[in-house]
């Protein structure tokens, strides 16, 4: 098994997902399975070979420093789950 | 009537002589879409559709008359839809609506489109048989047996089902590895997915962003080029749109395909593949042939290694582009009141289904200290040999030809227990979207069980009239 | 200089490398069209991109490349070609994305050095590791509810630069002295404005100790310091409890600090976690950044004369001393102030050193006192250029001058109407100042005597008495002259 319990747990954690103790096993050997299908990437050398750079070759995108003066306070505030006045609100943060 | 209205073209003509309005068209669709039992939309809303017909209609008597003017159009759930909740299939976002509207249907919809809904999908995008959404699963209209309802493949089902029901003309999809032309090959319709950077991916709902691309499926191949020149196009909103001009598909349109070199990779032909899909692939080979392409055998070698490359690189991206989503700005979150992170977990436990939260945990793992050099740096290695492959393939041929899928539409419930059997579904779409090249899947021949059965053509870089005109030619010819 | 400290077992040396975060001046952001205006009501400068609302999508701003190229040219850095936006993930409620986009394998400016001026003349080169772009994060309130935590997105994908140093710095001072060239440079460049009060610019600072060339020892980043003097409190904080705890036989924790200002002292963050793992990965929404030779030969043709240069063309052309050239020099304001005065008139012109002596000993006393930034001051380059030739012309004392000078600085006037208002004028025409001397002489006619019978230093009090009289206007080299001739006769 290329993932363990502790490495579920501690990808799991990275990611902010919680997994309840009875579904540890199940996560692991799944996770597993997939990490095991895709270690066929091994059979490729590809010492000399550049990663990816490019999708298609189109040059970049640029945009000037113009600033848009609109308020969008109301669009982002919207869809928030709590916000109080002008802000956001979260559980409390301890530093 | 009812042949009228499978067609844009047609019923554009309807239209413009006056013999219909579109409120008219509206009502016809809705009724059906009322009707229908498939579950192909999530969001539906009538007195919406009736209200954008009447204005369609005014405009029209007025004298505007745009492109796709009154045209029934569906919309994957995964394009932001201004004021139109939009829920990528998922909890986390069951009550998003957001204030802006994605580029690709504005561009629609500043021709005319009249949207009747937003079509169903595997969450985030995540699948290949519109089975993982959190508003249920999309049964394939093509099910011949009520007690074994079909999948309608996947990502984009809701999308493919819609348009192979008639419940619309037309319907966008997107496309990450093959989340387009699989359900199309599933429903009998085409589905078309641009080069990588053709349609701007602003406003369209990230599952990974190096392969994304927005698409459309339709009954014929005119109806998807009037559809794809039209929602194409350069947005400086987007880094990775593409500033060309986009071709007139629909009025350069042709069958003639003489002297096409089309491509036929000996890799595709592997052992897995079942005995009928193989012989409706030589078939179409056939008639391509008769009609006066010319077929050059061509290798892909780095074939075998697309698939575990992509279930690297997709999870790698997901997982960072799913992190917004975590109880902050909009979207579920839980009641755990803790402590910040126990409220991220928490919610991100509660708002991803299971698949999801498998490719956000295959990706961290992929990406993290330790790892990363050995998974994903190795995967966009061999990105680079496929793009490559395909680079080398198309110095000696103008399209490639291959089988959609491994397989016909199967049933609800199959491989579900088992990821990589579902992964597989995608071994031949996914090669084509590393390579950020054009593809599309078109309704050609029948499986032993009477199912519809796809063919894909690849084609170079924004070379989507190549491939379109080869289709054309399919189409004529069935 | 010496930088080692004494502890109880000897001397210790300290090692500091900085890591600053300064604020591009831009108009817009990073990635999107928001306003980087300060101070204004929460969310009101976020746009969609910014609250990293779905499906949308970063653009590069252009001007940002070159500010971030610019900066790396002052700093005598290499511009590299390819540079590409990475990924930093991690959670954070100020961090709408759940990723910084930043660079991390390619950054746009790598390896330079920078002079920093040390007292008695010397100076000192500082590494510089590498410069990168990267947006900064939103502002997270902890004071405003009990149970809860408000988040501002106003900052949200802001254009910062980090300037990341060698671990070249040994004292608090030499920080302090990097810190304000860095600052001049970018300045100089017009690419940050230096505010530190604002965030514009802030520092996290690596400190370790060690014996005199021994290892390296473990190190502690202390985070987020945004005050030169908070800077310098925080090193020497942490050197002594670095320094206690191995001379008690402990050893040093590599730790993530953080600086308490009421108490000086520094702290290990309470929110520890596991250790980071941020998966750094290229920014697939962003394409690489690619820049070629004309790109940078243009900019390096716009670039400004950088403090260090005008420096010695200060001590070349204008004989001032290295101190003083490099004390105009340091503020960009201040260099500028200071040719406005030479350029106005020829007089200022040909006493450069006079110039510089009025900013340095007058002019930036009264600005700090009243908390004011020179481009701002009351007096300006005119009227101060106008004072000087005031003086040189003899029209007025040093002395008057001084309160001439303040009147100027509190009224903003034109030295010359407060000179007529105030009738401050001296008194050069030797017809009156006889008179004057005349009165003098006649009531102190005792003096005289003394004075001829050898007493020489009473002259000094006949010129007093002189300048009594004129309130201290009368022309005193006049008045000496006059004098000799009258009691010598």
């Amino acid at each position: 098994m290329k993932i363990d319990k502790n490495t579920t747990l501690k990808i799991a954690r990275l990611a902010r997902i919680k997994i309840n103790n009875n579904e540890i096993a199940d996560y692991s050997k799944q996770l597993s399975n997939i990490i095991d299908w895709v270690q066929q990437l091994n059979e490729v050398n590809t010492d000399q070979i550049e990663p990816l750079k490019k999708i298609v070759e189109i040059p970049a995108t640029f945009k000037g420093d113009e600033p848009e003066l609109k308020d969008y306070s109301q669009d982002i505030l919207e869809n928030a789950p709590e916000k109080i006045e002008n802000y956001f609100v979260v559980p409390k943060v301890v530093e | 009537m009812e042949n009228e209205f499978s067609s844009i073209d047609k019923l554009l003509k309807l239209l413009k002589e006056n013999k219909i309005s579109v409120t008219e068209i509206s009502k016809h669709f809705i009724d059906k879409i009322k009707k229908s039992e498939i579950k192909a939309f999530i969001h539906f809303n009538e007195d919406n559709i009736l209200d954008n017909a009447k204005k369609l209609d005014d405009l029209k008597s007025k004298g505007t008359f745009k492109r796709i003017h009154g045209i029934p159009i569906g919309v994957k759930d995964l394009f932001c839809t201004k004021n139109i909740r939009t829920t990528a299939g998922s909890k986390i976002l069951k009550n998003f609506i957001p204030t802006y509207e994605s580029t690709v249907t504005s561009n629609l919809l500043n021709e005319g489109a009249l949207f009747v809904g937003k079509t169903n999908l595997d969450e985030f995008a995540m699948g290949s048989s519109t089975t993982t959404s959190y508003f249920g699963s999309t049964i394939n209209p093509c099910s011949k047996d009520k007690n074994k309802k079909l999948v309608a493949g996947g990502s984009s089902g809701g999308s493919a089902a819609a348009v192979s029901a008639n419940l619309c003309l037309g319907a966008t999809g997107t496309d990450t590895g093959g989340s387009i032309r699989q359900p199309a090959s599933f429903c009998g319709v085409i589905g078309i997915k641009p080069t990588y950077g053709l349609c701007s991916r602003w406003g369209i709902i990230a599952f990974a962003s190096s392969l994304d691309q927005a698409g459309v499926f339709s009954n014929n191949v005119k109806d998807a080029s009037i559809l794809l020149e039209i929602m194409a196009g350069y947005d400086n909103k987007d880094s990775t749109s593409a500033n060309i001009k986009i071709p007139e598909y629909s009025k350069n349109l042709s069958s003639n395909i003489k002297g096409k070199k089309i491509g036929i990779p000996k890799e595709y032909d592997t052992e897995n593949i079942p005995e009928d899909i193989k012989i409706n692939w030589m078939n179409s080979k056939d008639y391509l042939q008769k009609n006066g392409a010319e077929i050059i055998s061509i290798s892909l070698p780095h074939t075998k290694f697309a698939l575990p490359t992509y279930y690297i690189l997709a999870p790698a991206e997901a997982s960072s582009n799913l992190a917004r989503y975590d109880g902050v700005k909009y979207g579920f979150r839980s009641k755990i009141n803790d402590s910040l992170d126990a409220m991220y977990e928490v919610t991100r436990n509660e708002g991803f289904g299971a698949e999801v939260k498998r490719r956000i945990l295959i990706g961290t793992y992929v990406l993290s200290a330790g790892y990363y050099e050995a998974y994903y740096l190795k995967a966009q290695k061999i990105r680079s040999l496929i793009s490559n492959d395909f680079k080398e393939a198309f110095n000696k041929c103008d399209a490639i030809l291959t089988p959609t899928s491994p397989s016909e539409a199967f049933p609800i419930g199959e491989k579900e227990d088992d990821p990589i059997k579902m992964y597989l579904n995608d071994i031949f779409t996914v090669p084509a979207s590393l390579a950020g090249l054009p593809g599309i899947s078109i309704p050609f021949g029948n499986s032993n069980n009477g199912l519809p059965l796809g063919i894909q053509i690849i084609g170079r870089h924004f070379d989507e009239q190549t491939i379109l005109n080869i289709s054309n030619n399919l189409e004529e010819t069935i | 200089m010496n930088n080692l400290i004494d502890g109880k077992t000897g001397k210790w040396e300290i090692i500091i490398g900085l890591e600053i975060h300064a604020q591009i001046l831009s108009n817009s952001k990073l990635f999107s069209n928001s306003s980087t205006k300060f101070g204004l009501k929460p969310n009101t400068q976020v746009s969609l991109v910014d609250a990293a609302m779905p499906g949308m999508l970063p653009v590069i701003n252009e001007f940002c490349i070159k500010q971030a190229v610019k900066t790396g040219l002052g700093l005598k850095a290499k511009i590299n070609k390819y540079s590409v936006f990475d990924r930093k993930n991690y959670f954070y409620a100020d961090l709408p994305q759940g990723y910084q986009i930043s660079q991390y394998k390619n950054p746009i400016v790598g390896s330079g050095e920078i002079q920093i001026d040390l007292p008695e003349g010397k100076s000192k080169s500082i590494g510089i590791t590498r410069l990168h772009l990267e947006q900064d994060a939103g502002k997270s309130l902890h004071d405003q509810h009990p149970e809860k935590t408000y988040v501002d997105l106003n900052r949200s994908g802001i254009a910062l630069m980090e300037i990341v140093s060698e671990p070249d710095l040994r004292s608090s001072d030499e920080v302090a002295l990097y810190i304000q060239k860095i600052r001049s440079i970018m300045r100089y460049l017009g690419t940050c404005d230096g505010n530190m009060q604002e965030g514009s610019l802030r520092a996290d600072i690596n400190v370790s100790v060690r014996k005199p060339n021994e290892h390296l020892g473990t190190r502690c980043e202390i985070k987020n310091l945004n005050s030169i003097k908070f800077i310098k409190q925080a090193i020497e904080f942490e050197s002594r409890r670095q320094i206690k705890i191995i001379e008690e036989g402990g050893q040093i924790e590599q730790n993530t600090m953080l600086f308490d200002s009421n108490t000086g002292t520094t702290r290990p963050m309470r929110n520890k976690e596991e250790a980071h793992d941020y998966r750094y990965f290229p920014d697939p929404d962003l394409q690489p950044i690619i820049i070629n030779e004309e790109f940078i030969k243009n900019l390096s043709e716009s670039m400004p004369e950088l403090p260090d240069q005008k420096k010695q063309r200060y001590i070349n052309e204008y004989s001032l001393s290295t101190y003083d050239a490099s004390l105009i020099t340091s503020d960009f304001d201040t260099a500028v102030f200071f040719e406005k005065v030479l350029k106005v008139s020829s007089h200022s012109m040909k006493n450069p050193k006079l110039v510089c002596n009025w900013i340095i000993s007058e002019l930036y006393g009264y600005l700090k006192k009243n908390d004011i930034n020179i481009h701002k001051s009351p007096i300006t380059p005119d009227n101060l250029s106008k004072m000087i030739g005031l003086i040189i012309e003899g029209k007025i004392s040093g002395k008057i001058a001084k309160n001439i000078f303040e009147e100027m600085f509190y009224s903003k006037k034109d030295p010359t109407d407060i000179i007529k208002e105030k009738k401050l004028e001296q008194i050069s025409d030797e017809g009156s100042l006889k008179n004057i001397i005349n009165q003098v002489l006649e009531k102190n006619t005792e003096k005289v005597l003394q004075y001829k019978s050898g007493k020489d230093r009473l002259l000094g009090f006949f010129v007093g008495e002189v300048m009594k009289l004129t309130d201290g206007k009368a022309n005193p080299s006049i008045v000496n002259k006059l004098l000799k001739e009258k009691i010598n006769k």
